[in-house]
């Protein structure tokens, strides 16, 4: 039943309602796709009961004629959500053993529609990291190599788990979050298509925070159509979340396949960086070939303030994540190894439960908000991040969307950059900007490199605009003709 | 300012004379059924923990939402300290470590309060009255509490209270003595309990205060509020959590006295947070400036700016309840009272409410004086609130009507009163059954009168050199008729009989 796990979300969910096969099925082809992959440590909670159990229920919802728009869908679920009896730890040892009574807004949403969870999906450390080399559970493996090569990459993080998992057919689709890219680089980085929608669309009510003014959920897929049908289920106002957006879903899937003639594309220029690999330049320049093909009209726009986007972005985020990591002191859940009083308590927690790159954040989140150096780093940040917001304004003036790289290389080797944090951050380079603006931001698979490897574009969009964003995707996905998986060999 | 009250601030040093400077902030509970940000209950006497809500447990991705009802409060509270409202303000997060703050940071307004400035009359005992400045209100949340007595090797936490509503309503350096502190906070708690934003129990912790004490040399006050530096005043040291009147006046006490005799013998006072040991009745260190935690505070990106619309702020204001410096030039200039009554009876509005009830149609002043004196006496020897009180209104305005209509004298009134409070019933019924009617019947009073005098031809005979001497003939016409004589009468047959018209 392979042949099941190689469907697309749209494909599986047709063949669901034709009845061509059942949940349970389709479930089962799943559980058996991610037992045999665990050399790929995409998941790191397998939940092959509940998701068995969940799919009879869906195949007995659908008898009954009360299909959801996911209706026995298998997907995987970062670990970053909170999922109601079920580990949730944000791949961090201080949240060992952790199991919410609760269910994430988000998360709930998709059981609402009918989708059934396979497990908790690998990830960076509180999804700070850029390789998913920061998770407690160690690394997850790209599926994907370098012709001819044995050697492990990173595929990309901090989602690295549910990009892989959805690249290895281990699940559907998959869902995500992103902070600073962490959708939209292992989305690049595996083939697939990830978005990160506008901030506020998705609620953050049971997702484990990093730093909230930037926090959004979106999923992780292997189309842009189910990338469409994934988020018009995740998404919707939350009263529970009080930055979420009290607006309508749009009809996202009707998105995917209208013509995108007369839109306005810009190119902005300062994404041009020093270093950047030769075939991301080529492959750009192609994504703006077919927009063309397609009716678009290119616009190159200027975006000038994208230089400080990153240094702005690693002491907002930070600084954020000092205060919302304050709650891991070992006094109510997770891990906690007891000192000789409070303070040596809470030291030797915070010591043992926390990783190097998570240690490093925190570090510097309490040092830009200390006083005196307030002023000069987190509130000069945010003037750069109102900056950053305002070129955007200005550039949609003219334009309705931007088409830039979503990373500057493809997936590099596990440990290549492990030992050098800021060489790690650059990978963020073209993906925070739209975090600082709370812009929608789109990674789709556009090409191979040289070696193999898959390279993606993104498109970034208006407010609330993620609709032009799948009609643009799914214009540049039929142009690209992106037809790769990695090849099996795990 | 007059003369006494300026007199009163004033302690004798050996270097010279000294003054004491007070600002106040004190943290009022918001009158509220649910948490600033979560929907767990607010009470006394639940077990521990058991109101509790996911997010005041700082459990991962709980997200704090405000109560808007809370901020209802806090706006009402300032429109009643007549103070700015801030139609956009924000919620800041301040981090600290304690057990008994689950997230790590407390949510509270730190660069944009709710509310901005306003002020507070405040009455003194002498009857003068002097303002304080308000600098700011803002809401934040409450702490959990640390139970250190429960294990001798573990602190227990209960976070009922973590994320309760608090209003922090900041004084500028406006009082100058203990006393005037007390009476600042006093009329305070009054105005809070009028407006219904805090029930004002300090026994309970839901009003308390931090007192910033510092001392400095005559003239020195004037020139800070002259400047508006704070540079002429003393260092200041802040006493936290003080939660009784008696308790902020022995601290200020103490610590005006302490901080005098370290300056006096050549040392300097170092910025510092105290603690008041009601035990010992002095204050102690609880940490230095530099010990003083670095709170980062930041903008918390978990909730939006506060933003109130106009209208709503309008519609507040519009349905604010009569405040007690309004209330009480109205019970003068209504009811004819003097400051002092009509400020009794305001300083608790159900107090004065009884008292506009009962005094319907009644003699207003003798009214007041049956509320605030025997009714009160009795009320506060029980230990009683005036919403406690064994008879409403209409009992006090019956027994006042008895004594207008000379039925009883106001003396034979406090015995039925007396009776009355002993259960015996209401006041005609007493005064009939117990035949306390008085003696208006000139014909009985004559008799008794006519045979006193022709008894008595001596004393009579004096009360016409002396007419002062008519009150022992008053005396013994009471005697006879076992005080129920109506005094007037009485007075009115003696002058005509003794030769005195």
């Amino acid at each position: 039943m392979s042949e099941l796990t190689s469907l697309t979300l749209k494909a599986a969910l047709d063949g669901l309602a034709a009845k061509s096969f059942s949940a349970a099925e389709l479930t089962q082809a799943h559980v058996e796709a991610v037992e045999a992959a665990r050399a790929l440590n995409a998941y790191v909670v397998e939940t092959p009961e509940k998701a068995l159990e969940m799919a009879r229920a869906s195949d007995d919802r659908r008898a009954r004629g009360e299909a959801g728009p996911l209706e026995g869908a298998p997907l995987g679920i970062k670990d970053l959500f909170c999922t109601e009896g079920v580990s949730s730890t944000a791949a961090s040892k201080i949240l060992g053993g952790f199991k919410p009574t609760y269910e994430s807004t988000v998360t709930a949403n998709l059981w609402r529609d009918g989708a059934v969870m396979l497990g908790k999906l690998n990830m960076d450390e509180f999804a700070m990291g850029s390789s998913n080399e920061t998770s407690a559970y160690g690394p997850v493996v790209n599926p994907w190599r370098k012709q001819g090569s044995n050697a492990d990459l990173t595929p990309g993080g901090s989602s690295g788990g549910s990009a892989a998992a959805v690249a290895a057919e281990l699940c559907l689709g998959a869902t995500a979050t992103d902070t600073g890219g962490s959708i939209r680089q292992p989305a690049a980085f595996t083939g697939t298509v990830g978005i990160k929608p506008t901030y506020g669309r998705c609620s953050r009510w049971g997702v484990v925070a990093f730093a909230s003014s930037l926090d959004q959920a979106g999923p992780i897929a292997r189309t842009v159509e189910d990338a469409a049908i994934l988020l018009k289920s995740m998404a919707g106002h939350d009263p529970k979340d009080s930055t979420s957006l009290p607006v309508e879903i749009p009809d996202f899937p009707a998105f995917v396949g209208k013509s995108v003639k007369g839109l306005k594309v810009g190119v902005p220029k300062e994404y041009r960086v020093d270093g950047m690999p030769a075939e991301i330049e080529a492959l750009w320049s192609k994504g703006v070939e077919w927009l063309k093909e397609a009716g678009c009209e290119i616009v190159e726009v200027s975006l000038p303030h994208t230089k400080y986007a990153l240094p702005a972005y690693y002491i907002i985020a930070p600084a954020e994540a000092s205060s919302n990591l304050a709650r891991y002191d070992g006094m109510r859940y997770g891990l906690r190894v007891d000192g000789a009083n409070l303070t040596d308590t809470y030291e030797k927690t915070r010591a043992e439960g926390f990783g190097t790159e998570v240690k490093r954040r925190i570090l510097i989140g309490t040092y830009v908000l200390s006083a005196g150096y307030y002023d000069a780093y987190y509130l000069k940040a945010l003037k750069v991040r109102r900056r950053i917001a305002d070129d955007f304004d200005q550039a949609f003036q003219k334009i309705d969307a931007l088409l830039t790289p979503t990373a500057p290389s493809a997936a590099f080797a596990l440990g290549d950059k492990s030992d050098d944090p800021v060489a790690m951050y650059l990978n963020d380079i073209f993906t925070v900007t739209t975090n600082l603006a709370g812009l929608p931001g789109m990674s789709l698979p556009a090409g191979v490199d040289a070696s193999g490897l898959p390279l993606g574009l993104q498109l970034i969009g208006r407010p609330l605009d993620e609709g032009s964003l799948f009609s643009l995707g799914g214009a540049i996905e039929k142009a690209a003709e992106f037809r790769g998986r990695p090849q099996k060999w795990w | 300012m007059s003369e006494t009250a300026e007199k009163s601030k004033v302690i004798k040093g050996r270097t010279g004379d000294w003054e004491i400077v007070l600002g106040l902030e004190v943290h009022a509970q918001v009158a509220s059924n649910a948490k600033l940000f979560s929907g767990a209950a607010v009470g006394f006497g639940a077990g521990p923990n058991e109101q509790v809500a996911l997010v005041d447990a700082a459990m991962p991705g709980m997200l704090p939402v405000i109560n808007k009802h809370c901020v209802e409060q806090a706006v009402r509270t300032g429109l009643g300290l007549k103070a700015k409202i801030n139609h956009w303000s924000r919620f800041d997060r301040k981090n600290y470590f304690y057990p008994d703050l689950p997230p790590g940071y407390q949510i509270s307004q730190y660069k944009d309060p709710v509310v901005g400035e306003g002020e507070v009359l405040v009455e003194r005992d002498d009857g003068t009255a002097f303002t304080v400045r308000i600098e700011r209100l803002h809401l934040e949340q409450d702490a959990g509490k640390s139970l250190h007595d429960q294990d001798p090797n573990a602190t227990y936490v209960d976070l009922n209270r973590a994320g309760t509503a608090l209003m922090e309503i900041v004084s500028m350096p406006d009082m100058r003595s203990s006393d005037e502190a007390a009476a600042y906070v006093k009329k305070l708690r009054t105005i809070l309990v009028y407006l219904g934003t805090c029930d004002g129990d300090m026994e309970k912790g839901n009003l308390r205060a931090d007192v910033n004490v510092s001392v400095c040399r005559p003239g020195d006050y004037e020139k800070y509020r002259e400047t508006g530096s704070f540079s002429h005043l003393g260092t200041r040291c802040e006493i936290k959590n003080v939660n009784s009147y008696r308790f902020i006046q022995q601290a200020i006490e103490y610590e005006a006295r302490r901080q005098i005799e370290i300056l006096e013998e050549g040392g300097s006072i170092s910025q510092e947070t105290r603690l008041f040991d009601p035990g010992k009745g002095e204050t102690r260190s609880m940490r230095s400036k530099e010990e003083a935690h670095d709170y980062r505070y930041f903008p918390d990106p978990d909730l939006l700016p506060l933003e109130l619309d106009p209208a709503w702020v309008k519609e507040i204001e519009a349905n604010l309840p009569e405040l007690p410096d309004a209330k009480k030039a109205r019970l003068q200039s209504q009811y004819g009272l003097s400051a002092y009554d009509a400020g009794v009876l305001v300083s608790e509005q159900a107090r004065a409410d009884f008292y506009e009830a009962a005094a319907k149609g009644r003699d207003a002043k003798l009214t007041a004086n049956w509320v605030t004196n025997d009714l009160a006496a009795k009320l506060t020897a029980a230990g009683l609130d005036i919403t406690e009180s064994p008879f409403g209104p209409a009992v006090i305005a019956e027994l006042v009507q008895l004594i207008e209509e000379g039925v009883i004298s106001s003396k034979i009134a406090k015995d039925v009163f007396d009776r009355m409070w002993a259960g015996e019933g209401g006041p005609a019924e007493i005064v009939e059954k117990q035949g306390l009617r008085q003696v208006s019947d000139t014909g009985a009073l004559e008799k008794i009168i006519d045979d006193l005098i022709a008894a008595n031809p001596g004393q009579a005979a004096a009360v016409k050199e002396k007419p002062q001497a008519i009150g022992w003939f008053v005396g013994q016409v009471m005697k006879a008729t076992q005080g129920k004589a109506n005094p007037g009468a009485v007075n009115q047959l003696l002058k005509s009989k003794l030769g005195l018209e």
